[in-house]
């Protein structure tokens, strides 16, 4: 009795656990799929659409008329390069706040967060006026050095809670074994924090590759990223909807990927270690 | 342990960090306070007074600005309200075994992978357009009129289309928290003949409840700032109807060229969220203590 009650339970917990993640998904694979129609396909009823033909058109003519590749390496260039000067920074403040804390470590590292609180419409005049007035409006450098200094405390933050999980203890055997600052680094610190420098710099990628508030601001055209590409189809454009889905596809399909790879890190992350 | 030569190479190693976030938060912020009293518009350059409070005095008396304060917290509360709720029932179901767990996990936090102009002219179009969208299809299918979500209901529609982005994050930090829970104690209660409901309210949610805290005040931050959404489905219209704070600073700044009361604007959206962030502060400062 007991064991068939359960069996029925999973069945039921089954049935309603993959309907619900479907239906989560759904609109996902929807784009996915109307993104191998022709136009003419894309706007009929959704059975129509599912029985239609398939085909790569809608891929080429996105890149045909708007080059999309531009974009594309734009958000690329901008996610990782935003990454990686966040983690010139933050790799050694996050070291030595970790190892070496201080009194005031842990009033700094609130502090770092706190200028992540600042919502990003307070400083807009500024910063559009700054841009305008040095020229790094539509510019990849300008765009760059924001998004490092919008995502630095996150950086930081999950650097610091990775490099906390070292034993110090290590560290001690290491100089009693006569290792010397050099060697101590190079050799025991390094392999151990490197899986928590990688998951950081994913998470990262993934929050800037997304970051729609000064992507669409400070951009319009050279320096314009996915999230502005996607944005200009707003209004008419928009209804080409085989377009506009290979447009999303080929916009999300990356980040998807490399968000599978870091479900865990996530949490860590944008919750600043609150919940691991 | 720590050497005054260790103490002093830490401090060198902080200090660009310190001094690059110190810049950030204190130029712009600043040069915003700074304009919030001024009269400057752009398109009458050189004109430039000092008004002293009229900026704010005008922001607030518009009639835009209680809109788009309503708004403001209609979307962060509406969103909140699916979220939570949403995650916390989401979060209780993927924590029982069942076949494919790893699967329909994937699918259900893919949604939060989505840029935010993506998954808003995806809904727009694919789904809500009244037309050819699949929810106008649905309802011409069972003899019903389609309905015009984004005009007869903008700020509902961009609420679910917000809520879809971040049902996500709820769920899985809701399912995190929920594996660290004391299985053993779950199953004496249960043992001692407590009900589900009962063992919900009595073991579950308790547990959960710093969890959800941290999701209320993370995703409150967040919220307070949609504007992408906002841009591409709606521009916050028709009127005001879907107009929240930030989006009304870009339209008066960057639209209306009225750098003084644009700035004003943005000053008051900084003091609404810093009031949130002092409480978010709060609780993650303890959860460093212990």
């Amino acid at each position: 009795m007991a064991r068939k009650s359960s069996s029925l339970k999973t069945a039921v917990v089954t049935v309603a656990a993959w309907t619900i993640g479907f239906l989560i998904f759904f609109p996902i694979l929807w784009i996915i799929i109307l993104s191998f129609k022709t136009e003419g396909d894309a706007i009929k009823t959704p059975l129509e659409v599912l029985t239609s033909g398939w085909t790569f058109h809608s891929y080429a003519e996105v890149q045909e008329r708007s080059n999309y590749a531009l974009h594309f390496w734009n958000s690329v260039v901008l996610s990782v390069g935003s990454t990686l000067l966040a983690l010139v920074i933050a790799v050694p403040a996050a070291w030595a706040m970790a190892f070496v804390p201080g009194k005031r470590t842990k009033d700094l590292l609130m502090w770092m967060l706190s200028t992540k609180m600042m919502p990003a419409v307070g400083v807009l005049v500024p910063m559009y006026l700054l841009f305008r007035d040095l020229g790094l409006l539509d510019s990849r450098i300008g765009l760059t050095v924001v998004l490092t200094l919008i995502n630095l405390p996150i950086v930081i933050w999950m650097l610091y809670t990775y490099f906390k999980e070292i034993p110090g203890e290590i560290l001690e055997a290491a100089r009693m074994d006569g290792a010397n600052l050099r060697s101590e680094i190079l050799y025991i610190l390094t392999p151990m924090a490197v899986p928590g420098i990688a998951s950081t710099m994913l998470l990262n990628i993934i929050l800037a590759w997304n970051e729609a508030f000064w992507t669409l601001q400070l951009t319009t055209k050279a320096a314009a990223p996915l999230t502005q590409f996607i944005a200009s189809y707003s209004s008419p454009e928009g209804l080409f909807y085989a377009k506009l889905s290979a447009a999303s596809t080929m916009a999300i399909a990356p980040i998807l990927i490399l968000g599978w790879f870091s479900q865990k890190q996530l949490v860590r992350g944008l919750t600043f270690g609150a919940v691991k | 342990m720590a050497t005054e030569h260790s103490r002093t190479a830490a401090r060198l190693m902080v200090s660009p960090a310190v001094i690059l976030l110190f810049l950030w938060m204190i130029v712009p912020l600043g040069m915003t306070i700074y304009f919030s009293f001024l009269r400057y518009n752009l398109l009458m350059p050189g004109m430039e007074s000092w008004t002293g409070f009229d900026n704010y005095y005008y922001f607030l008396v518009q009639p835009a600005f209680g809109a788009a304060l309503l708004n403001t917290l209609l979307l962060v509360g509406g969103v909140l309200l699916i979220t939570v709720i949403g995650g916390i029932l989401l979060a209780l179901l993927l924590d029982q075994p069942f076949k494919g767990q790893g699967i329909v996990r994937v699918m259900v936090i893919a949604p939060f992978f989505v840029m935010p102009t993506v998954s808003a002219l995806v809904w727009k179009n694919m789904f809500m357009n009244p037309v050819n969208g699949m929810f106008a299809h649905i309802a011409k299918t069972f003899g019903f009129q389609p309905f015009d979500f984004l005009s007869h209901a903008p700020l509902a529609s961009i609420i679910v289309i917000v809520a879809w982005s971040w049902l996500p994050f709820a769920t899985l930090i809701l399912l995190t928290a929920l594996q660290s829970l004391d299985r053993e104690q779950m199953e004496a209660a249960e043992m001692d003949g407590a009900s589900w409901l009962n063992r919900f309210i009595y073991l579950t949610l308790p547990h959960l409840t710093r969890s959800i805290t941290v999701v209320v005040l993370i995703q409150t931050i967040f919220l307070l700032s949609v504007f992408a959404e906002i841009l591409v489905t709606t521009n916050g219209g028709p009127g005001t109807a879907s107009t929240n704070l930030p989006y009304l600073v870009y339209q008066q700044s960057l639209l209306n060229y009225d750098v003084g009361g644009g700035s004003a604007g943005g000053i008051i959206a900084v003091i609404l969220a810093n009031i949130v962030a002092f409480f978010l502060m709060r609780m993650i400062g303890k959860n460093l203590e212990s």
